[in-house]
C-alpha cells in the first residue's frame, strides 16, 4: 500500500492532496496542466520541502513531517524518471545506466544490467552520447537509469510529454512491460487520458491542487469531475473485462463484463487475456423498447441509476448493466421525450468499433 | 590529438627512379617535435630574458595552481550559496579588477610580509617566507587573476543543469559525489578556461609583485618586470622591445590555448 498526503502552500495555488494506492500497481495523478502533480511527486520523491507531508510505503514511512521524519532523496530509494530524461551529458549511455547501479549495495540489487538493458531494448545504444539519442531512446534509457537504481518505488513525471505521437507509441509499449514485468509500484504522472488508460491500474484525478477523486479507472471514469479535465467528447465508462471468445477472422473479441458479455472490435488478443475499453459516452444509444433490425452488436439490457445535467441542452445518463455502469450522453430533449429517469429500464447500444481507440491489454493479475 | 600533415608529408619522399618510374620510398625522417622548436627559439634568448621567461611561467603556473581549488569554492558559494552577505563576498573577490595592483601589491606587504599578522606567523612557525620570494610573487599574481578565474567558473556552474544533481539524487549519490562525478564535470569548460585566462594574465602581472616581492632578478623579475627594467636603463630600447614581443606572442599562445581546451572540454561533457 502506498499512502500520501503533501501540502504547499504556493503563490499560484496550493496543494493539499491525499490518496491511496495498492502496490504493486501503476497509481495515475491525473489532472490538468499546472494542477499540482508535479509538485506532488516532487514532495514525495523528497527533492521539494513541502509544508506538510507524509509518505508511507509498504508500511515504511519515508517522510512525516509531525514526526519529524524525512529521509532525504539520495536514501528513500525512489526513482525517478523526469520529464526532459536529465541524462548525463557527459557520460555515454552504460555509464548513465550504471550510476545509480554503483551506489546500491549488493544484497539490493535484484535489478540486473543485462535484464534492463533487454526489457527496454537498449544494446545498440550503450555506446552512445546522450546527445546521439532520440527524444524517444533517452527516456528509455532514463527509465533504465532510474530502474537500475534498485528503488522501491519508482515516479514518472509526464515522461512521454516531450515527445510526438510517434515516439509515444515507440515508448508505451516498454512501460507497459515494466509494469506487467517489474512488480516496483508506479507513480505515473500525466495529463494525456490516452496514457492513464493505457498504464494506469488506480487513478488519483487531481484538480486545483486537490484530490477530486480517486480508485479504480471504472470508478474514476464515472466521476462527473472528469468531464472538465478531459473534454466532453473523451467522457466514457471504463471497463475491464476477460477475452472470454475470439473472432479474429473479423477482428472482434467478447469480453465478460459484469454479468454480460461485450462484443468489442478488438485484435491481437486470446481468450482469458484482460483487455481494456472505454465506451465513450457520446456514441452509446439508449432505447426504452427492445431495438430490431439494427447493425450493432450489442443490445444490453440496464436499469437507469442517475440522470445528470452535462451541458445545458445535454444529460448523462448513467446506466447499471449487469453490475457495471455505463454512461450515455443524450440531449436534453431525448431524457423528457422517453422520459428517462432513475430505476427506467433501458435498452442500451453499444457499437462494437466506438469503443476508444484500441483496447488495452491489462496485466493479468 | 591534431592531425599534423607536416609529419606524414615527410615521412615519404617521391622521386623519380632511372627507370623514369615514381617511387615512393618511406624515407627515415625524424617528425619534427614541439621540443626542437621551444629549444630553437629559446637558443635566441639572453639569460637574462630566459631568466625572465621561466620565472613568468613559473609564477603564473605556481598561482594558478594555487588559486583554482580556492576559486572552485568562492563560485560555488557565490551561485549556490544561500547566506547573508553573500553580495559582500561577490565585491571583495572583484577587488582586484578595480583597486590600483600596487595598492594591493601594498595590502599583501602588510599581511604577509614578515611581521605582517599572517606572514609573520608563517615565518616564526613555518619558516615560509613570502615578501621578496618567487612563491610570494606567485601570490600577488594569484589575488589580481583571481577575479578573472572566479568569473569563468562561476558562469560555467551557472550553465550546469541543477536538474542533472537533483536526478544524480535521487540515483543515490550524496553531495561530495554528486559535485565530483556530475557538477564538477560539467564545469570543466569553465574550468579550463578560466585556468588559462589566469595563467596568460599572470604571465604580465606587475604592478602587485614588483611591491609585494620587488624586481629581484632571478628571484622575481618576471618578464614585465624586465620589461621594466629595461625600459629604465639607458640603451635598453632593444632589449625592452624584445622582451615586448616575447610578451605579446605568450599572450596570444595563452589565449588561443584557453579556446582549443575549452572547445575539447565542451565536446567532452557532450555540448
Amino acid at each position: 500500500m502506498l499512502k500520501v498526503r503533501v501540502a504547499k502552500k504556493r503563490a499560484e495555488f496550493t496543494l493539499d492532496a491525499q490518496f491511496e494506492a495498492p502496490t504493486p500497481g501503476v497509481v495515475a495523478l491525473f489532472g490538468r496542466s499546472g494542477c499540482g502533480k508535479t509538485t506532488a511527486i516532487n514532495i514525495i520523491s523528497g527533492l521539494l520541502a513541502a509544508d506538510e507531508a507524509r509518505v508511507e510505503l509498504d508500511g515504511q514511512v519515508l517522510a512525516d513531517t509531525t514526526a519529524g521524519i524525512s529521509v532525504p532523496p539520495e536514501q528513500r530509494r525512489i526513482g525517478y524518471v523526469f520529464q526532459d530524461g536529465r541524462l548525463f551529458p557527459h557520460m555515454s549511455v552504460l555509464r548513465n545506466l550504471r550510476y545509480g547501479l554503483k551506489r546500491t549495495r549488493a544484497p539490493q540489487q535484484t535489478i540486473g544490467l543485462d535484464q534492463i538493458v533487454a526489457l527496454l531494448g537498449l544494446e545498440s545504444l550503450l555506446q552512445r552520447q546522450p546527445y546521439q539519442l532520440s527524444g524517444g531512446e533517452r527516456q528509455r534509457v532514463s527509465l533504465g537509469r532510474a530502474l537500475l537504481s534498485q528503488p522501491g518505488m519508482l515516479l514518472l513525471d509526464e515522461p512521454l510529454a516531450a515527445l510526438d505521437t510517434a515516439r509515444r507509441e515507440e515508448v508505451l509499449p516498454y512501460l507497459e512491460r515494466l509494469r506487467d514485468n517489474l512488480s516496483i509500484p508506479m507513480v505515473y504522472v500525466s495529463h494525456q487520458f490516452d496514457e492513464v488508460l493505457q498504464l494506469a491500474t488506480h487513478v488519483v484525478l487531481m484538480d486545483a491542487g486537490r484530490v477530486v477523486a480517486q480508485g479504480s479507472l471504472t470508478e474514476v471514469s464515472l466521476v462527473p469531475q472528469l468531464r472538465a479535465i478531459v473534454g466532453p467528447d473523451s467522457v466514457g465508462a471504463v471497463l475491464d473485462g476477460a477475452v472470454t471468445n475470439v473472432d479474429a477472422s473479423c477482428g472482434m473479441a467478447e469480453l465478460q463484463v459484469g454479468s454480460g458479455s461485450l462484443n468489442v472490435s478488438v485484435s491481437g488478443v486470446s481468450v482469458g487475456e484482460r483487455v481494456r475499453v472505454q465506451l465513450l459516452a457520446r456514441d452509446i444509444i439508449l432505447g426504452i423498447e427492445e431495438p430490431r433490425g439494427l447493425s450493432v452488436r450489442n443490445q444490453l439490457r440496464g436499469l437507469v441509476t442517475d440522470v445528470v445535467e452535462d451541458e445545458e441542452d445535454a444529460r448523462l445518463v448513467t446506466v447499471d448493466v449487469g453490475g457495471v455502469n455505463v454512461l450515455s450522453r443524450v440531449t436534453r430533449g431525448a431524457v423528457e421525450k422517453l422520459g428517462l429517469r432513475v430505476g427506467l429500464s433501458v435498452w442500451v447500444l453499444v457499437k462494437a468499433v466506438s469503443t476508444r481507440g484500441h483496447a488495452f491489454r491489462v496485466a493479468a493479475r | 590529438m591534431l592531425p599534423c600533415p607536416g609529419i606524414f608529408a615527410g615521412a615519404y619522399r617521391v622521386y623519380f627512379d632511372p627507370a623514369g618510374r615514381l617511387t615512393a620510398q618511406r624515407a627515415k625522417v625524424r617528425p619534427p617535435s614541439t621540443k626542437g622548436y621551444v629549444r630553437d627559439a629559446a637558443m635566441h634568448l639572453t639569460p637574462d630574458e630566459l631568466d625572465a621567461l621561466r620565472l613568468s611561467l613559473n609564477v603564473a603556473a605556481r598561482s594558478v595552481l594555487f588559486s583554482l581549488p580556492f576559486a572552485v569554492l568562492i563560485a560555488w558559494l557565490l551561485t549556490r550559496g544561500r547566506f547573508a552577505g553573500r553580495w559582500l563576498l561577490d565585491a571583495f573577490v572583484h577587488l582586484p579588477l578595480v583597486l590600483p595592483p600596487v595598492a594591493l601589491g601594498y595590502v599583501l606587504l602588510l599581511l604577509f610580509g614578515n611581521h605582517g599578522p599572517i606572514g609573520g606567523w608563517l615565518h616564526d612557525r613555518l619558516g615560509i617566507q613570502l615578501a621578496f620570494t618567487t612563491a610570494g610573487a606567485a601570490l600577488a599574481t594569484a589575488v589580481m587573476a583571481f577575479p578573472l578565474m572566479v568569473r569563468s567558473i562561476r558562469l560555467a556552474l551557472e550553465n550546469v543543469d541543477p536538474g542533472l544533481e537533483a536526478a544524480a539524487r535521487t540515483l543515490g549519490a550524496k553531495p561530495i559525489d554528486r559535485f565530483l562525478t556530475i557538477t564538477l564535470p560539467l564545469m570543466l569548460p569553465g574550468i579550463i578556461a578560466g585556468a588559462v585566462t589566469a595563467f596568460a594574465a599572470g604571465l604580465g602581472e606587475f604592478g602587485a609583485v614588483i611591491t609585494f616581492a620587488s624586481n629581484i632578478p632571478g628571484i622575481t623579475r618576471t618578464i614585465p618586470l624586465a620589461l621594466y627594467t629595461a625600459i629604465q636603463s639607458p640603451g635598453g630600447d632593444d632589449q625592452a622591445l624584445r622582451l615586448a614581443v616575447m610578451s605579446f606572442v605568450l599572450g596570444l599562445i595563452g589565449l588561443l590555448l584557453a579556446e582549443v581546451l575549452a572547445r575539447r572540454a565542451r565536446h567532452l561533457v557532450g555540448r
